[in-house]
C-alpha cells in the first residue's frame, strides 16, 4: 500500500508510517544466508549433497549426483517412450536403504493414468539390484514403502497433496512422483485463463512443498503438436533478419511439451525423452548446472538403461524440440509399456 | 504551495485547515506556540509542521550553486559521472561490448528470455563477477541474490566461482612473472560467502524484502549488485487484480531505481516470457505487461537464433540496439566460438 494511503487509514504521521513499514518489512523479509552456508548445509545434511541417484551413470554425473532435492524435475515425452518406467525405477531407488544408494524412505506415487505396476517394479528390483532383492522380505519391505494414490479428479489430487504437506516429514516421505500432471489438468473443463490460474496455484504449491521438505518432486508431462499460429519469435526478430536465418518450419512431427510456457519456466530441470529414427534418447533440456547432453537409452527388464554414458552435446532449438519419429515400432516391449 | 499537500496525518491536517492555515506562507510566518494554540494541537506537532513547511518552501527558492531547482544537476556534470561509472563484466566480451562495457551500476537492467536460455546463468555469473577485485579490473563488491523460484543451484555457483578464480590465477601468474604482482587471495568458497542469498516465497515477502533492502544495504555497503530471479514468478499467478498488480510493480521498480542511485549499485531483474497477440499473430514478449515494460531503464532480451544464444539490447537510453551471441559453458558465460561476425547492429 502506498504510504499516503496508509497514513490516511491509520491517521498517523509520515515518520511513524515510514518506521512502521520498515519494521514490518524487516520482520516479513526472508532471512539472509550466504551462498557458502547453503552449500555447506547441503553437503552436511543431505544424502549425497541433496541428490537422488538415477543409477544411470552418465545422467547422474551431468546432474551433479542425480535428481536434486527441493526442486521440480520434469520428464516429458511422447506416449510409450518410458516416462512411467523411469518414475517407477526412481521410486524403487528412493525406497532403498542408504547403503545401496537409496534414500531409505517412503515414496508417494500419484498415478493418474493407472500406469503403475507393482509386478513391474519388483521385476526391475530383481533384475537391477539382485543382491538386495533376494534377501528375505526385502521385496515386500521396499514395495511397502511406495504409496500409490489414484486421484479421481484434480480436486481430489489437490486435497491429497495438501494433506501430504503436513505429514511429509513425520512419515519419512523422501520422494513425490506425479504421473502425469497433464492428465490431471486435462480432465478439468475449465478454459483459458481459469485453467492457467489453477495450474499456477499448483505450480506454487508444489515448488514450496519441494523446498520446505527438501525432497525431490518428479512430474511427468505429455506432448502436443505445435499449433500453426504458434511462434517462438519476438517482435524485434522479424526486423533483425539475420542473413542466413531462413528457418523453414520442419514438419517432422513437431511436438512441444504440454502445460504451457509458465510451467516450462517453473520446472528447474527438464528431461526430454524422445525417439529419433528408431533410437530412444533422453536429453537434458533445461538444467542450471548441466550442459544440454543427450544420451541414447533402451528399456530392459531392469528398467531404463543408458546405451552410452557419454552424452552428445546439443545445440540450439534441438534442445527443446521433441521428436517422435520411428517410435511406433518400439511400443510393444514385453507386451506392456508406458 | 498549499497546506493540504504537506505529508501529515489527516486529522492534524484537518485541524490546520479549519484553523485557517491554508497556505505554506501562512504557516511559516507563525511561531510554533501560536500555531499550537490556534489549531488546537500539541507544541511538538506544531514544531513538526513548521519544520516540514520550511523544508518544502526552502526547496523552491533559488539555490546559490547555480541550479534553478533543488537536486537538479547539469548535463555536463552528469557526463563526467556517466563515463566514470563502473560496470560489471558478464565474462563474455561480445556481450560486454554491446552493453557498453558490462552491466552498468546505478541503473536497473531487465533481462528476459524463454526457459533454459540462461537467465539464471547470467545472474549467477554477475554475482560472481562483481566480486572480482579492483586490481583485476572488477568492482570488489558483494552480491545480493533474491531467488523467487528456487532456481539458484549452489553447485553451479561453485563451478562458476572456481572458474573465475582459475582465470584470475592464470592472469596473476602472468603478472607475477612480468610485473611482480601479488598473489591472489580469493578462494571459491570466499566468493560464495559474499553472495547474500534470499529465498522469497510469496509476493508479500518480495515487497517486504524490497522495502528492507535499504536498511540491509546501508549495513553492508559493499553490495554492488542486486539480482532478482525472477521478478515475475509471484506476480504471475497470485494476483487477481491487475490494476493493483501494475501499481505494486511500478512502485517496486521505483524503489529499485532509488536503491540503484543511492548506493551506486546495479539492479538486475530477470523476467520470464509470455505470448502476446499483436499485429495479427502471436509473438513472444516479456511478461508482466506493457506498463511494466516502461519501468526499467535498460532491457536485454535473450533469445535463440538458429543454434546459438543471443542477447539483444531492446531498450537503453544510451546504447544502440544490437545483438551479440554468447554461450553457457561449464565455466559460466563465455563468447561463442563463432563470434567473428556476431555483433549485429540495427
Amino acid at each position: 500500500m502506498p504510504e499516503f494511503e496508509l497514513m490516511e487509514l491509520l491517521d498517523v504521521g509520515m515518520k511513524e508510517t515510514k518506521s512502521a513499514v520498515a519494521l514490518i518489512s524487516e520482520a516479513t523479509s526472508p532471512p539472509c544466508q550466504s551462498a557458502r552456508s547453503l552449500l555447506e548445509r547441503k553437503v552436511e545434511n543431505e544424502h549425497l549433497s541433496g541428490h537422488l541417484p538415477t543409477h544411470l551413470k552418465g545422467l547422474d554425473e551431468t546432474l551433479c549426483g542425480g535428481i536434486p532435492f527441493g526442486v521440480l524435475t520434469e520428464l516429458v515425452g511422447p506416449p510409450g517412450i518410458g516416462k512411467s518406467q523411469f518414475c517407477m525405477k526412481l521410486a524403487l531407488s528412493a525406497s532403498f536403504p542408504a547403503a545401496y544408494g537409496g534414500l531409505d524412505g517412503r515414496v508417494v506415487y500419484i498415478d493418474v493414468e493407472s500406469k503403475f505396476s507393482s509386478r513391474r517394479v519388483i521385476e526391475m528390483g530383481l533384475e537391477s539390484f539382485p543382491e538386495v532383492f533376494h534377501l528375505k522380505g526385502m521385496a515386500q519391505e521396499m514395495a511397502g514403502r511406495i504409496l500409490v494414490l489414484r486421484p479421481t479428479s484434480l480436486a481430489n489430487f489437490t486435497e491429497s497433496i495438501q494433506e501430504l504437506k503436513d505429514s511429509i516429514l513425520q512419515n519419512q516421505v523422501k520422494l513425490l512422483v506425479i504421473d502425469s500432471m497433464t492428465a490431471l489438468l486435462s480432465g478439468e473443463n475449465k478454459q483459458g485463463a481459469q485453467r492457467q490460474h489453477q495450474l499456477g496455484w499448483h505450480i506454487s504449491f508444489l515448488k514450496s512443498l519441494a523446498e520446505f521438505s527438501r525432497i525431490p518432486i518428479v512430474v511427468t508431462n505429455q506432448v502436443r503438436s505445435q499449433n500453426r499460429d504458434e511462434t517462438s519469435q519476438y517482435s524485434f526478430q522479424a526486423k533483425l533478419k539475420d542473413g542466413l536465418q531462413e528457418h523453414t518450419k520442419t514438419y517432422d512431427s513437431h511436438l512441444v511439451a504440454a502445460l504451457g510456457i509458465n510451467w516450462a519456466h517453473a520446472v528447474t530441470i527438464r528431461l526430454v525423452l524422445e525417439a529419433k529414427s528408431g533410437q530412444r534418447i533422453i536429453k537434458i533440456a533445461k538444467s542450471p548446472m548441466s550442459p544440454p547432453l543427450a544420451f541414447p537409452f533402451h528399456i530392459t527388464s531392469a528398467g531404463i538403461s543408458l546405451l552410452s554414458d557419454k552424452g552428445t552435446e546439443l545445440k540450439g532449438p534441438g534442445i527443446n524440440t521433441i521428436h517422435a519419429r520411428g517410435h511406433s515400432d518400439m511400443i510393444n516391449f514385453h507386451g506392456e509399456c508406458s | 504551495m498549499e497546506a493540504w499537500r504537506l505529508p501529515l496525518s489527516s486529522s492534524i491536517r484537518g485541524k490546520l485547515i479549519s484553523a485557517g492555515y491554508t497556505s505554506l506562507s501562512s504557516i511559516s510566518s507563525v511561531s510554533s506556540s501560536d500555531l499550537a494554540r490556534d489549531a488546537n494541537i500539541t507544541e511538538d506537532e506544531a514544531f513538526e509542521i513548521l519544520k516540514l513547511a520550511n523544508q518544502s518552501s526552502g526547496s523552491s527558492s533559488y539555490n546559490g550553486s547555480g541550479s534553478l531547482i533543488n537536486g537538479a544537476k547539469n548535463a555536463w556534470d552528469m557526463l563526467h559521472e556517466e563515463e566514470s561509472l563502473p560496470r560489471i563484466t558478464t565474462s563474455c566480451s561480445d556481450l560486454d561490448n554491446i552493453l557498453g562495457g558490462g552491466i552498468s551500476c546505478r541503473d536497473v537492467t531487465e533481462i528476459g528470455g524463454v526457459p533454459g536460455i540462461g537467465k539464471t546463468q547470467i545472474g549467477i555469473q554477475l554475482s560472481v563477477n562483481v566480486q572480482i577485485p579492483r586490481e583485476f579490473g572488477g568492482l570488489g563488491g558483494k552480491a545480493i541474490y533474491i531467488d523467487t523460484e528456487g532456481s539458484f543451484m549452489v553447485e553451479r555457483a561453485l563451478q562458476i566461482a572456481e572458474a573465475c578464480v582459475e582465470d584470475m590465477e592464470e592472469y596473476t601468474g602472468y603478472m607475477h612473472k612480468h610485473f611482480k604482482a601479488n598473489q591472489l587471495q580469493m578462494k571459491p568458497k570466499d566468493i560464495l560467502e559474499n553472495i547474500f542469498y534470499f529465498r522469497v516465497c510469496s509476493y508479500t515477502e518480495q515487497i517486504a524484502l524490497v522495502n528492507h533492502l535499504d536498511k540491509f544495504i546501508s549495513e553492508n555497503k559493499d553490495v554492488k549488485v542486486v539480482i532478482v530471479d525472477s521478478i515475475t514468478f509471484h506476480f504471475r499467478q497470485d494476483f487477481d487484480d491487475l490494476v493493483q498488480r501494475t501499481r505494486v510493480l511500478s512502485e517496486m521498480a521505483l524503489k529499485f531505481m532509488k536503491l540503484a542511485k543511492k548506493f551506486s549499485l546495479a539492479v538486475v531483474l530477470l523476467n520470464q516470457v509470455t505470448t502476446k497477440y499483436t499485429e495479427g499473430s502471436f509473438q513472444l514478449a516479456l511478461a508482466l505487461g506493457d506498463s511494466w515494460s516502461h519501468s526499467c531503464t535498460n532491457r536485454v532480451i535473450l533469445y535463440w537464433n538458429g543454434d546459438e544464444r543471443y542477447a539483444y539490447i531492446d531498450k537503453s537510453p544510451s546504447l544502440p540496439s544490437a545483438s551479440a551471441s554468447y554461450t553457457v559453458t561449464s565455466r559460466g558465460l563465455r563468447n561463442s566460438s563463432s563470434s567473428s561476425k556476431r555483433v549485429k547492429m540495427m
